[in-house]
Parts: structure tokens; sequence; C-alpha cells
């Protein structure tokens, strides 16, 4: 279903959309009163945008780096080419030592991957131990936000949920209690698990470590008490030196919630005393995208939210209105490298208003991408026949000034003469919830020959 | 120095005030204008709508109107950012780097160019500024509010010498108004939704007026206003500095 299709029913219900709107402006309230209270927020941004780029375009010499001391220090490295290849590794892993009971920590890539239905049809349990995504794990849908999955759910609805699933008593959704049950439902979990599967926010080359941030310490607590921990990471969470990190993660947490630190950033080397480490490092799509000069810096995203939170439309449509792993406009410009027909209403889903690059940590162009591939889906995809002649049409009429005043002036009578009845109601999208302005007699091209004639003559 | 006036095709058609407000001010500021009549479109629609390639008949006809001018000033930043950002799709002749050079949005031009802050207007009304976002994160007419850097407003500049016009602060100082060109038809239940929350934002805040760089968003926000018979005014900057009311 298109974007605007799906927006349109998340809007059936519009105090859910203010509510949904005004949860997201305020963390993007949050990040401003953070962000300025660092003198050198924009020299840190073009530090990220720099450091990114520099990477990126020696990928491949940072991946093998960061595969050679991650060796050395003992963990062992998988390669995926994609999904398929990850979701396969990671199973592999989890059959060898015969784990049945995995808890996972936050991973958009394991979610791109699809991991976890996977896992589940060779009879694996996996437990989603971030609140928000064991959230939604529960209630069977998709993460709504990359940073706050289950953000378009509110307290009452988590309340009869956890009812459902984790036998709580009703208690008018009051936060304190729910986490309180949700924390010994994890808990539960977490000393019964076979395996810990995390995600990776930074990979460090120089020395194979990698860091991993959250805000409930849910990755640690997974990673330390499970025999196996596996750590998967899109190839494009390299970065070159541990010392880079203190540029990204101010980056990161400031821009996500506007804390000055996420609450952990765990760093891990070395497997502990009888644990098995594992780094599955996977492409899916990622050396493609690399590949397209105008939407590369896309790889550059440390995965804040921030695009979403200052997104007009998003925070008035909702995640789920992409239909995508990674929602918003950072999604609207890595989606259409997947699949371009499947998501070529997404690049449509804004004004370009801009908003999402101002905010964007790592500067992002994300508002151009936009319009590029706006530019690749009028050539590339099939378009509706009215809007092809509509647009070729229009590019006639503005390119000829003749043919240009007389369509004008027909425009400008109907708007003026015709009821306003049969104006709104013409199929005429605009006028649904607008009125159109009316036509006023003359247009301003006429009014200014008129002046200019008027001046002869009256020089005469 | 000799100025080309753009109209843009919107304003030329439905909203020609503006254009008048636009023209007399420039007069009154003894500037030589020449408004070219072969004039049509910047091309934006067509582009933005993802046909780049059936626009380049638009921006060839602007260059060609526009090229012996040394400036090219338009009441729209949204056209004039067209221009400057998007003409590369076309030969990078001299006439058509000097045209994207030199075209600028009214307030721009009159601050920055001819460098005059008070324009003798008056308005005795209480005005929100809405700042559309061409003009404020393409032309950076003003510092959006997501940039660490200090604040300005050549708008605010401008309207603050304005007698007796009172300036009212929003809450969202510059959420976009949901117009977005084709948006507001492909998408019409979020553009209607983000223009009445930006309207909303206006009418809590005492304001009487709203006024932009941009008749674009002022005529998706007035369609909603009549439509919703709220109590609320829409000017384009223009007709404002240009008042003597
Ligand atoms: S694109 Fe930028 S703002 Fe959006 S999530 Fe990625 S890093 Fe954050």
């Amino acid at each position: 279903m298109s974007h605007s299709k799906l927006a349109g029913i998340f809007n059936k219900d519009e105090k859910k959309v203010d509510w949904h709107d005004k949860a997201l402006w305020f963390v993007r309230h949050k990040r401003d009163l953070s962000v300025h209270q660092v003198k050198g927020w924009e020299e840190l941004r073009n530090l990220g945008h720099g450091i990114k780029a520099h990477t990126l375009s020696h990928l491949d010499v940072y991946l093998e780096q960061f595969e050679a001391n991650a060796l050395k220090n003992g963990v062992q490295v998988h390669w995926a080419a994609n999904g398929d290849e990850h979701n396969q590794i990671v199973h592999s892993i989890l059959k060898a030592d015969n784990a049945k009971k995995v808890v996972k920590s936050k991973s958009m890539l394991t979610e791109e991957c699809h991991l976890n239905p996977f896992l589940e049809a060779n009879d694996i349990e996996v437990i989603d131990t971030d609140l928000g995504e064991r959230i939604v794990q529960l209630a069977k849908e998709k993460p709504s936000h990359i940073v706050l999955p289950a953000i378009h759910k509110n307290k009452l609805e988590v309340d009869e949920l956890f009812q459902e699933h984790l036998g709580t008593e009703p208690c008018d959704g009051d936060p304190q209690y729910l986490t309180g049950e949700a924390r010994k439902h994890l808990r539960e979990k977490f000393i019964h698990a076979d395996a810990a599967i995390t995600g990776v926010n930074f990979a460090i080359a120089e020395n194979g470590g990698f860091v991993v941030c959250t805000n409930e310490g849910n990755a640690d607590m997974g990673a330390h008490l499970a025999p196996i921990h596996i750590a998967c990471m899109g190839v494009e969470k390299i970065i070159p030196k541990q010392e880079h990190l203190g540029v990204f993660l101010r980056l990161l947490a400031r821009s996500a919630t506007g804390q000055p630190i996420t609450t952990y950033s765990s760093h891990f080397r070395k497997p502990g005393k009888g644990v098995k480490m594992h780094i599955v490092i996977v492409d899916n799509g990622r050396s493609k995208q690399l590949s397209r000069p105008d939407f590369r810096a896309s790889l550059h995203c440390i995965r804040c939210g921030a695009c979403m939170n200052t997104c007009p439309i998003y925070r008035r449509s909702g995640g789920h209105s992409y239909d995508a792993t990674i929602p918003g406009p950072i999604g609207s410009i890595l989606s259409p490298g997947k699949d371009l027909t499947k998501y070529s209403t997404l690049p449509f889903a804004s004004t370009l208003c801009g908003s999402c690059s101002d905010v964007c940590p790592v500067k992002i162009d994300i508002h151009t991408q936009l319009y590029k591939w706006r530019q690749i889906i009028g050539k590339e995809t099939p378009q509706p026949f009215i809007k092809k002649k509509s647009m070729a049409a229009m590019g006639k009429i503005f390119s000829k000034p003749s043919l240009y005043g007389k369509v004008g002036a027909v425009a400008r009578w109907a708007l003026r003469t015709l009821p306003k009845s049969l104006i709104n109601a013409w199929p005429n999208i605009w006028g649904k919830t607008r009125d159109l302005p009316v036509g006023p007699k003359k247009s301003f091209d006429q009014w200014y020959k008129e002046r200019e004639n008027n001046k002869k003559t009256d020089q005469k | 120095m000799k100025v080309g006036l753009f109209i843009p095709c919107y304003i030329n058609q439905l909203y020609p005030q503006v254009g008048k407000a636009t023209l007399e001010l420039l007069e009154k500021l003894k500037v030589e204008v020449v408004y070219p009549s072969g004039q049509t479109c910047c091309g934006q629609p067509m582009a933005n709508s993802g046909f780049e390639n059936e626009s380049e008949g638009a921006c060839i006809n602007f260059v060609n109107n526009f090229k012996d001018f040394d400036y090219i000033v338009t009441p729209s930043g949204s056209c004039a950012y067209h221009v400057k950002k998007h003409y590369n799709i076309i030969q990078q002749t001299d006439d058509v780097i000097k045209v994207r050079k030199n075209v600028y949005e009214l307030c721009d031009f009159i601050l920055n160019v001819l460098k005059i802050k008070n324009l003798g207007a008056s308005f005795p009304y209480k005005v929100g500024v809405h700042k559309s976002c061409h003009g404020l994160r393409g032309l950076r007419l003003g510092s959006s509010s997501e940039l660490v850097i200090e604040p300005y407003s050549y708008i605010e500049e401008l309207l603050k010498e304005v007698e007796g016009i009172e300036l009212m602060p929003l809450d969202r100082s510059d959420e976009c108004c949901g117009f977005g060109g084709t948006f507001a038809v492909t998408e019409d239940v979020v553009s209607a939704k983000m223009g009445k929350d930006k309207i909303q934002d206006h009418l809590r805040n005492g304001v009487e007026v709203i006024t932009a760089t941009d008749v674009s968003c002022l005529m998706h926000l007035e369609g909603l206003i009549t439509r919703n018979k709220q109590p609320l005014q829409v000017r384009h900057i223009a007709e404002i500095l240009n008042s003597t009311i």
C-alpha cells in the first residue's frame, strides 16, 4: 500500500495523531536543548560527516583491519552477503552449541534480515529485551521507530498487552508497575538464556572492539550472562579509531534523546572466560548503495532517529505508514535502493522541508536524496498515465509563453465564475479540505501590460 | 542596476496583488525594474514530482528571459531556491551560471543587496511569521531551529521596522505548513493535518495575520482557514512591506 494510503488510515484517529506528534516533538525539543549546550556542535557534525565519508571510501581496508584485530582478540568473525546468509550463520552458531533460548538487544539489522521468524521456525526462542521491542514483539507488530520502537502505543495499550501475555494486574497504564513487571519477566529470560545477540553501534578497526549503546543495560545483561555472544553489524558500522568514539557517542546520544551520553555505552573486545564471541558482518545491499554516488552518504547514518522525530510527516503518519524496516526520512532514502517499485511512494512522503538534513548529526543531505530518488522513480517505475501526461503538458505550457497566458486565463475564469460547490466537487483532492483562492479578473501579467500601455499613452 | 522581476506562475494567475506589491515596493526603493513578458514558471512543479526532464523547457525559457539583468528578484523563496539549486539539469552556459547566481528572494534582495531595512511601511496588526522551508533551509534567509548558530532572520529584521506591527512568537518556530507542491494533493491527509496544526499554533499565540515569503504556503493555509471559517488572514510579506495603513 502507498504511504499516503497508510497515512490516511493512521489519521482516522486524530487524537492519536496529535498525541504521537507531541510525544515525538517533545523528543526533538529535548534534543534542541541538549545540542544547544554544546558550543562546537556544528563542528562535531562536520567531523562526524568527514569521518564517515573517509571510512566509507576505504571500507574494504577498515573492515579487513577490523577482522584481523577481532580474530587476534579471540573473536570469531563471519561475513554475510545478504539477510539469508546472516540468518543461517546465526542459526549455525546456535545449533553448534544446541542453544535454544536466545535474548536479543536492539538491532535494526536483525529486523532487516527477519532473523526472529527464521530462528522461531527453527525451534529457537528469541526474546527481544529492549522494553519497546518486547512490547511490539508481544503485540506481533514491527517497530515503528528505530529508537522508540513502541512509540505508536500508549500506556493503556501496553497495560492490556501485559495483562494478556505476562499476566499482570490491570493498572490503568501505571508505567512504574508495568516496567517493574517487564523487568521481572525479562530477568527470568536473561538468567536462562543460552545465547545473547546484540547489535553494534560502532566497530573499531584499529583494535577490533565494538560498542553497543542502550539505555536499559539489556545488551550487557544478555551478553554477560549467556555463554555465547553474537554481535551482528552492517558493514557501515565501522569507524577507524577508538578516539572517533568521542565524536560519535556525543552526536548519537544528544540527537537521539537529548541525553549527554547514552546510559550504557558498553565496550566489548575479548570474550570472557568460557564465553564464545562471534561477530557477523553483513552487506545486504549496502555495497550496492555505496556504489551510487548520489546516495552513498545515506550509509553515514548512526541510527539516532532524530530525522524521524523532526519530520512533520513522520510525526503525523506514524512509522508503520512507511511499511519498511527503517521508517521516516532516512528509511525513505534507503528503501528505494532495495526495491524501487515497492518503495516508490516513500520519497514523495515529504515536503522537502529540509528539517531532516539540518537535524542529522552526520549531515546526510536527506532531502536532496529524496529529490534525486524522485527523478529516478519518475523515469524507471511505471507512473500513472495521467501523471505522466500532465507533467509533459505542463512542461510544454511553461516552455511556451503564449500557450501559458491562454491556459491561465481559462483557469482564473473557472475559479471566479463557477460555483464553489462545483469547483470543490470536481475530482479535486485539494478541495476536500481546502478552499481554492477566488480567481482574480486579471493576471499580474495583464495588469502590468495595461499599466505599461497607459504609461505610453500618458507620455504621448 | 537593472532588475528583472520574476512573478511565479501561481502568483501571476491567482494572487496578482502580491506581484503588484512587489513591483511597487521595488519602484518605491528607486530600483529600475522590468517585468519580462515571456516568463512562465521556474519548472519546480514538474521537477519536484520526479519529472525534472519535462521542466527543461521552462528552465531555458526562464534563463532566456532573465539573462540580461544584473539581478532577478522574485517574491518567492521557493522559486529562487529552485533556480539556484536545481538548474544544474541544463547546460551550464555563462548565462545560466549568471542567472543562478543573481536570482534573489525579495527580502534577501532588499536587505542584503540594497542594504535597506526601514521601508517606511506601517501595518498595525499582530503578525505571525511563517518561515517557508525553501527560503529558510534552502536559501538560509534565517537560522533554522535545528542548527546551533547565531540566530538571525532577514524577514523579521525587515518586519521589525514596520510601524505598528506586533510580531507574535510561535510554539514551533519553523515547522513546515504541509504545502509541499504536489505533496498537497498526493498526501492530502497529512498535508491538511500539518496545515491545521500550523494554523492552531498561530491562533494560540494571538496572531491576526500570517505572513510568509511564499504564496504557495499561504494559499494552502488560506484554503484551510476559509474552509474552517477561522479568524485569521494571510498576507504575503511584500504586501505588508508595501503597506501604509
Ligand atoms: S539519517 Fe541522520 S538523523 Fe536520521 S537516523 Fe540517521 S543519523 Fe540520525
